[in-house]
């Protein structure tokens, strides 16, 4: 395994406790596309971040995080800040989901990319040059000399993605994390940027997580998916058994709720009741319970136990069996 | 086929470009809207996909004149709405109302929801007094399934798909003929969007209303329209009824939005035929000449840069189907 995270939990404290993540497992083997879906407020974003230590202050009174997240062997939650540092980029990369505000307004996106080869390759500034704009060419954007000394507000939302997937990737990262990469983009930008994604993770053998909420681009870019609800992984399964088979209610509901393209007009919804915020914080059992039809007295007794083999789901009551 | 409510003949509208450090002047036009031709049949609901920067938010605010049309007319219910004045526009917009993207963009945070609710009643002098416009408040808040106790309380209280709720509850309250909704659900989280899509497909067949959907999500549009444009760079490319759209795309630019949407199945995702279009959309004060989308079609010849296609019908597709590309059965063919 190349990441293994076991019961990583990050807690934020102001005038009250808030448990984002609350007890997330899951595995990333080297080249997999491994998905973490979920809704806005599940978790999905905060585990990316605490893993790669960018939670605001993390490691501070305000921000625990307890768990552990094994790397290649180590620990990424104990790392020490220059340890980190050196990783960030070059070992494990990560692309956000607005690529305005990732990007450097005043400095042009040439010295932008040239920077990591010079930061973790020790590049000299005019071959970092070099290799920026072969970068630049590698993830499609045209003219790419020209790009290399422009500015970030002079792209289009498309190609500023593509300026921070050649930083991203500028260094042969092994993971690579993807937050809603495309959530910003329409949707004819978002499939080339998918398209994209998926030929240079093919190419490089990176392995990637891919955080979103939109189970359509889950289907089809991830090898395993991980559904969340509310800081914990209810199901966890290869695609074909989660897609074809789910068997937790909130995974269920998801995908009765969702207007799919190749379903006729007037075919009606199933949508899932209440919303997130009528059940948060939750004092114990399972968290989707108040929102579940299959609900039973038993789901407010604790939480409940992981359930299944590869197929694995935290359920006492589910839809079927996988 | 059920009488129109709105016919739009050829509308336009230009944004000015201005330039100059003392005294502006125009140096040249975005044509946000450009020679559009649609009606909305009544009771039924017509979906206006495309992408940012399609104009089709621009269209749908001047339809209720929100905006000034450059050109063309626009005929709501047999009245001519560019020809009305201020005060018989006011009128009208009880009858047209709008849902915003944004739902708490859109409410006034300092209004709790029974000030924003009576607001328009009061402005449309509708209910006698303030227990009659009470009653009408309450009813729609049972409409749209809120519970009364929302009445003291502020937009910033609820969650989005409630807040959403309040918006259209808004709208709702003035017994309008036709509702605009301009990405009523794109805010919200996938659990909650099917929540308020057959909340407004229920309203629909309860109160007869009337639909203008803006969106660009291309599988929302299909659930809940009747009829679907497409629209790319000010101008309609296709428009069909929502099952001929999807059974046959005729427009290279449909077809390659149809292919670009992901669909939650990873059988469909596998054997699906991606076309992928290559760069951006072009700037719509500099628009590319003839059709408008040569410049990302992969079809695209010499005759594409000189005119610009009419949406037409073709041969074999069903009268109300209609497309503006010249090449549309030979691209249909190969």
């Amino acid at each position: 395994m190349l990441l293994e995270v076991e019961d990583l939990a990050v807690t934020f404290r102001d005038d009250r406790e808030v448990r984002a993540v609350d007890g997330v497992s899951f595995a990333v083997d080297a080249r997999e596309v491994v998905g973490l879906v979920g809704e806005s407020g599940c978790g999905k974003s905060v585990t990316s971040l605490a893993l790669i230590g960018l939670l605001a202050n993390q490691n501070t009174r305000r921000v625990r995080v307890e768990g552990r997240a094994s790397f290649d062997g180590l620990d990424l939650l104990r790392a020490d800040a220059r340890t980190l540092r050196d990783i960030r980029g070059r070992e494990i990369a990560m692309i956000f989901q607005d690529p305005l505000s990732s990007l450097n307004p005043v400095v042009p996106i040439g010295v932008q990319v040239a920077e990591v080869l010079i930061r973790h390759r020790g590049a000299s500034k005019p071959e970092a040059m070099r290799r920026a704009a072969e970068l630049l060419e590698r993830v499609g954007i045209p003219d790419p000399t020209r790009r290399l000394k422009e500015y970030a507000h002079q792209l289009s939302g498309g190609m500023q993605q593509r300026a921070l997937i050649a930083m991203a990737v500028a260094c042969r990262p092994r993971l690579l994390i993807a937050d809603e990469p495309t959530t910003a983009l329409d949707v004819t930008i978002q499939a080339q940027i998918l398209e994209l994604l998926k030929e240079l993770v093919r190419e490089d053998g990176t392995a990637m997580i891919m955080i979103t909420h939109d189970l359509g681009v889950v289907a089809g870019l991830c090898d395993s998916v991980n559904v969340l609800y509310a800081g914990r992984v209810v199901e966890s399964a290869g695609r074909h058994s989660l897609f074809g088979r789910p068997v937790h209610p909130y995974t269920v509901g998801l995908l009765r709720s969702i207007p799919r393209l190749d379903e006729d007009r007037g075919a009606r919804l199933t949508p899932i009741r209440g919303s997130v915020r009528d059940v948060l914080p939750w004092a114990q059992g399972c968290a989707f319970a108040p929102r579940c039809d299959r609900a039973i007295e038993e789901c407010l007794a604790g939480p409940p136990p992981l359930a299944g083999v590869a197929h694995t789901y935290r359920c006492v009551n589910p839809e079927a069996l996988p | 086929m059920t009488p129109a409510l709105v016919e739009i003949k050829d509308l336009q509208v230009y944004f000015p470009i201005m330039r100059g450090m003392v005294i502006d002047r125009v140096v040249g036009h975005v044509k946000a809207v450009d020679g559009v031709t649609l009606s909305v049949p009544r009771g039924r609901t017509y979906g206006l996909v495309g992408e940012s920067g399609c104009g089709k938010t621009t269209l749908g605010r001047a339809l209720l004149r929100l905006v000034e049309p450059t050109g063309g007319t626009i005929t709501f219910d047999g009245t001519d709405l560019t020809s009305l004045d201020v005060a018989g526009m006011r009128n009208m917009r009880r009858r047209m109302q709008m849902i915003f993207q944004d739902p708490l963009s859109s409410l006034d945070p300092r209004q709790n929801v029974e000030s924003i609710l009576t607001e328009g009643l009061s402005a449309h002098r509708i209910g006698a007094d303030r227990a009659a416009r009470r009653d009408i408040v309450c009813e729609t808040l049972d409409a749209v399934g809120l519970p009364r106790w929302a009445l003291s309380r502020y937009p910033h209280e609820f969650s989005g798909g409630q807040r959403q709720r309040i918006g259209i509850a808004r709208a709702l309250v003035l017994s309008p003929d036709l509702i605009v909704a301009d990405e009523p659900v794109s805010a919200l989280d996938v659990s909650i969007q099917a929540q308020v899509l057959n909340l407004l497909a229920r309203l629909q067949a309860d109160r007869e209303l009337t639909y203008l959907v803006i969106a660009h999500d291309l599988a929302v549009v299909r659930h809940i329209s009747d009829v679907v444009g497409v629209m790319y760079l000010g101008a309609l490319v296709e428009q069909a009824s929502s099952l001929d759209l999807y059974r046959r795309p005729l427009h290279p630019y449909t077809k390659a939005l149809m292919s670009a949407v992901p669909v939650p199945d990873p059988v469909v995702e596998e054997r699906r035929e991606r076309i992928l279009l290559s760069g951006d959309l072009p700037s719509p004060a500099n628009p590319p000449s003839g059709c408008r989308f040569r410049t990302r079609c992969p079809w695209a010849r010499e005759r594409c840069a000189s005119d610009r296609p009419e949406l037409r019908t073709i041969e074999g597709a069903s009268g109300d189907h209609t497309v503006a590309c010249h090449f549309a059965e030979e691209i249909e063919a190969a």
